[in-house]
């Protein structure tokens, strides 16, 4: 009948602390020298015109030191002639859960092969969440996020942080070696309409809403 | 008589620029005094614009300070259906008018001379026929018991606020605060009492005067080198007291949402927050006032500088005046600024913490330095 008491496991580990720690008194002006420390140190910086601050002041700055799996920003890629891959299918505008892209379509009878492409393809990046789903959704590989920020306005409202056509489609190939810009046979292939097209929006009406960002 | 009228309505024309004004650039002061601990930079957008141009002032982002003023003006405000309207109404007055009202007693200058001040104004300097005034809206005998008595009625502020408003979260918060604030209350008067004993008063302004002059040919006799015990478990009760972090148990955000003010919205929200850094410089006009010598220099008096070594710097009246003035207030903001980075340094206790630190740390502390002081002062004046 000689049961063993039952022993409960302790599963955390006691504090031990000294009796110096105890006082409490002597660890909490350590403490407080650490902070007033990192004080002293960031008001020095500020009050001799440094910058006492790890922030970054997004629109007004830029970081340039942005990992290369960052998902800053959206790119249209480009066929060898440079009109861009999308096909207006609306996918990715669908599936996305901000609701930022607005797409319209365009039909081109001189491109049997692609009759469909977008002559209004904007973002809002007020909205935007950059959750990376439009690119999943894309049938096409038509877009893209690259690490780099949208180069928004500083100054101005929510209506000016759209970007366009013609600012998705401009991006910064060169870094892209899967598609590179300009393409290798772009002598060959010079006759260019869509892209001109994209670059002056007045022929084929790509922007219908005043006040977008140009 | 209608001297004193003129004088009194000045002081309490100061003193209320003077609160409102700390109410306003504690937040701020808070603000950024968090952002530059922490490596950040603080609020910085808010600005205001001279009409029709774009010169735009921001200044530090002092002006968020009236961006949250006038959003709590304007936003809906929003009552619950409580079974006491009445006391859920009163219940912001009931925290705000008393911190208001302690620093009736508090003196934030010395001696005022309005005829000696008022030299070049010869038919003004007669009408004051020499009269003198201390810098004090109320000189009390028992000044130190009128600060605990409005001390003691915030207490009744938050547990009406909590209980009118008819929600448990508030319920607990004011059962909390209720707790907190009494017990450390006692902690706070058993600290003075030993101070009381030392200068053999309870009028703040005879006690200011006794901390004018130098101890031990260097030191100046300020009531922290008399107690520095009392004055270190002081703060400690008076943080409690105002319910700030580490002690902030009655609104801890991460449990009971705003704590007794969870019901509360719009402007009578903003006054319960108001009332809370109003109360910073407050504690720390008291603290100043009890152990920092209030309005005093070090080898200064009402008529100059006197170094040792018969160095003397006669001052001219008015520059005396607004020399402890400016004292008085920069040593209430540096104190301020301490409770600041006290408040984003150290964890919040738990709750039993909170209240075993009060009665079987604090008070036993309290009582032995009490004990100690009676003893002391018994030995030396006997």
């Amino acid at each position: 009948m000689s049961r063993k008491p039952y022993e409960r496991k302790v599963y955390w580990n006691e504090p031990t602390m000294s009796l110096w720690e105890r006082l409490y008194l002597f660890e909490i002006i350590r403490g407080l020298l650490i902070t007033s420390g990192v004080f002293l140190r960031n008001m020095g910086k500020w009050m001799t015109g440094r910058k006492g601050a790890l922030t970054t002041y997004y629109p007004e700055e830029r970081r340039a030191d942005y990992a290369a799996g960052n998902r800053g920003k959206h790119i249209l890629t480009q066929r060898p002639d440079g009109s861009p891959q999308c096909i207006a299918c609306n996918m990715c505008a669908t599936v996305c859960p901000a609701q930022v892209i607005e797409i319209d379509a365009a039909f081109d009878p001189n491109d049997p092969a692609h009759p469909k492409y977008p002559s209004r393809f904007e973002i809002d990046y007020s909205r935007c969440i950059f959750c990376g789903l439009c690119i999943e959704a894309c049938p096409e590989d038509a877009i893209r996020m690259v690490k780099e920020t949208p180069g928004l306005p500083t100054t101005g409202d929510r209506d000016h942080m759209w970007l366009n056509l013609t600012e998705l489609i401009t991006w910064h190939p060169a870094s892209d070696v899967a598609k590179p810009y300009p393409p290798r046979d772009a002598a060959a292939t010079a006759n260019t309409p869509r892209v001109a097209a994209a670059a002056s929006p007045a022929p084929r009406g790509s922007s219908s809403k005043p006040g977008h960002a140009q | 008589m209608i001297q004193d009228l003129v004088i009194y309505a000045v002081y309490i024309g100061y003193a209320l620029g003077v609160l409102l004004t700390f109410g306003t650039v504690l937040t701020w002061v808070e603000r950024k005094q968090a952002a530059v601990m922490s490596d950040r930079i603080g609020a910085n957008r808010a600005y205001i614009r001279i009409p029709f141009t774009q010169i735009k002032f921001v200044w530090w982002g002092l002006f968020h300070g009236i961006a949250d003023g006038l959003k709590m003006l304007l936003k809906e405000d929003w009552r619950p259906k409580s079974y006491d309207w009445y006391a859920y109404a009163v219940a912001p007055w009931v925290v705000f008018t008393p911190v208001l009202l302690v620093f009736a007693v508090i003196p934030f200058g010395g001696t005022l001379d309005p005829g000696q001040l008022l030299q070049s104004l010869p038919a003004a300097s007669a009408w004051f026929e020499g009269r003198t005034y201390p810098m004090q809206i109320a000189r009390l005998d028992a000044g130190l018991l009128i600060v605990f008595a409005f001390g003691g009625m915030s207490i009744i502020g938050a547990m009406l606020a909590g209980w009118s408003s008819s929600n448990k979260f508030s319920m607990l918060g004011a059962s909390r605060a209720g707790s907190q604030m009494i017990s450390y209350e006692l902690v706070m008067g058993l600290t003075v009492l030993g101070l009381i004993l030392i200068y053999g008063t309870l009028d703040l302004s005879a006690i200011v005067q006794q901390q004018s002059g130098i101890l031990l040919g260097f030191l100046p006799a300020w009531g922290v080198f008399y107690q520095p015990f009392a004055a270190v478990l002081f703060m400690a009760a008076a943080i409690a007291e105002n319910k700030r972090i580490p002690f902030d148990l009655p609104e801890a955000e991460s449990e009971l949402i705003a704590g007794f003010y969870t019901e509360y919205s719009a402007m009578k929200m903003g006054l319960f927050m108001f009332a809370e850094f109003i109360e910073i410089a407050i504690v720390s006009a008291l603290f100043t006032t009890l152990f920092l010598g209030g309005y005093n220099l070090p080898f200064m008096s009402d008529a100059g500088f006197a170094f040792p070594g018969n160095h003397v710097v006669p001052m001219s009246h008015g520059a005396v005046v607004v020399t402890q003035l400016v004292v008085f207030l920069g040593k209430v903001l540096l104190m301020s600024s301490f409770q600041i980075l006290i408040r984003w340094s150290l964890p919040r206790f738990r709750y039993d913490q909170v209240l075993s630190f009060a009665w079987k740390f604090m008070l036993p502390l309290a009582i032995a330095n009490l004990t100690v002081t009676a003893v002391a002062v018994w030995a030396l004046m006997s």
